[in-house]
């Protein structure tokens, strides 16, 4: 084959230019393999439209290379252009917002702790109010049982109490067991002791008058009415007079507020 | 870098094939585009165009269906005559020969380019009138013979030579 007239007649131009069939192009692609003038004459005329259509064109910025990249990376990856791992920037987010969850989390908890605590506190504070309340009604409660059981006690006599020329109002009860020979009194009808002061009960013998006195009511409103006095054996009438804190040896009887023969 | 050197990347999904197709060809590539829009930023989106349709079918290309510079410059070609239809240009080739690669120079005076469009220009203006219309229309437009030996009013037969010839002094200019 004549490859010098080959390469005259024109037919490499065309094939670099894009103007043959597929046909023609397979033809030469053919020869250009078994003759290297004709592929050396192919690469020559390559070099020579690239570097003219090279020479008029405009400038071309550098950021169409990015702008063609990147659409290239989001439309027609063909793992040829690598990816850029933007997963990383999400799993950074979900970390630091899992971070503040917890923090949150961990905040919420220990008010609560807080807040439970300051209960339990309250709480115990109430349970134990609670339980002296509790404690106070059992003793009134036993005071009232045996108050109750006094009054039941068929045994029982019962002496009243007049009210005298100090506390015409006033009354009271004895309750004295024949038996056991214990004594209650029931001081309900009497006012109120005054500041520094007591009621004071005693047991009277008529003949000769003998006063012996059986208790002190200091406290008559906290523990109830029915007080139990000493014991007394064979008294004849009952009285009682409102004395100094501590009570006296002997009674005043200006200040005799109740009186009742047995 | 040669082109089987390129093709040795790209079937290797080497992450620098892309990098280096584009440093060989865009610039060429968006002359032949720019030939035939005449609006750079027109130009630059067909451009963009081009590479993702380079890219998408890559797999399809051979070395049997001929060089791999004129597997692309085909597609630019197309898409750039595509463009031009669409923007209801009737009678595409008829507009196409209305302006040549060297009134490019002419408009394209940009501060940056001025100098290299000058250096450009003499050493063009040294190819034959005739030359740079049988360039223009076969090399940067893809006219056949037929279109090009009807349009410069030569006979058909002559095409051929005469392109050949053309070519010659571009390389004895160029010195390739």
């Amino acid at each position: 084959m004549d490859t010098a007239a080959y390469i005259a007649s024109g037919t490499l131009e065309l094939y670099v230019f894009g103007l043959l069939t597929e046909e023609e192009n397979k033809e030469v692609h053919d020869l250009a393999l078994q003759h290297t003038e004709i592929a050396g004459e192919i690469l020559d005329i390559e070099k020579a439209v690239i570097n003219l259509s090279y020479a008029v064109s405009p400038k071309l910025s550098s950021a169409n290379y990015e702008r063609i990249r990147e659409q290239l990376i989001e439309k027609h990856s063909t793992g040829v252009v690598p990816l850029q791992p933007k997963q990383n920037n999400i799993v950074l987010y979900i970390g630091w917002a899992a971070a503040v969850v917890f923090m949150l989390g961990f905040g919420y908890q220990y008010m609560k702790y807080n807040e439970a605590t300051e209960q339990v506190r309250t709480y115990s504070a109430k349970s134990s109010k609670y339980e002296q309340l509790l404690a106070k009604s059992e003793k009134n409660n036993i005071a009232k049982d045996q108050a109750l059981a006094v009054l039941r006690d068929s045994e029982n006599t019962i002496i009243k109490l007049e009210g005298q020329q100090a506390a015409p109002q006033a009354y009271a009860q004895v309750y004295m067991n024949k038996t056991n020979k214990e004594i209650y009194v029931d001081v309900a009808g009497l006012p109120e002791a005054p500041e520094g002061k007591v009621y004071q009960v005693w047991a009277l013998k008529l003949d000769p008058l003998t006063p012996t006195s059986i208790g002190i009511i200091d406290n008559k409103n906290a523990d109830g009415s029915v007080f139990k006095m000493e014991n007394y054996d064979g008294p004849q009438a009952f009285g009682i007079t409102l004395e100094p804190t501590g009570g006296s040896k002997a009674p005043t009887m200006a200040q005799l507020y109740t009186l009742g023969k047995v | 870098m040669t082109q089987e050197e390129l093709l040795a990347q790209i079937y290797k999904k080497d992450g620098k094939a892309f990098t280096t197709l584009y440093d060989m060809y865009a610039k060429s590539l968006y002359g032949v585009i720019f030939n035939i829009l005449k609006d750079k930023e027109e130009s630059e989106d067909l451009l963009q165009e081009v590479f993702v349709k380079i890219w998408k079918n890559i797999d399809s290309y051979n070395e049997g269906k001929g060089r791999f510079f004129t597997w692309i410059l085909n597609i630019a070609r197309n898409a750039s005559i595509d463009k031009l239809r669409s923007k209801s240009h009737n009678n595409s080739k008829k507009n196409l020969s209305s302006d040549n690669f060297v009134h490019i120079l002419d408009h394209n005076t940009s501060v940056t380019n001025r100098i290299d469009a000058i250096g450009i220009k003499e050493f063009i203006n040294k190819l034959k009138p005739k030359c740079i219309k049988l360039i223009d229309l076969l090399f940067f437009k893809g006219y056949t013979q037929q279109e090009a030996s009807e349009e410069l009013e030569i006979p058909l037969g002559t095409v051929k030579t005469q392109n050949r010839n053309c070519i010659n002094e571009l390389r004895n200019i160029l010195s390739v």
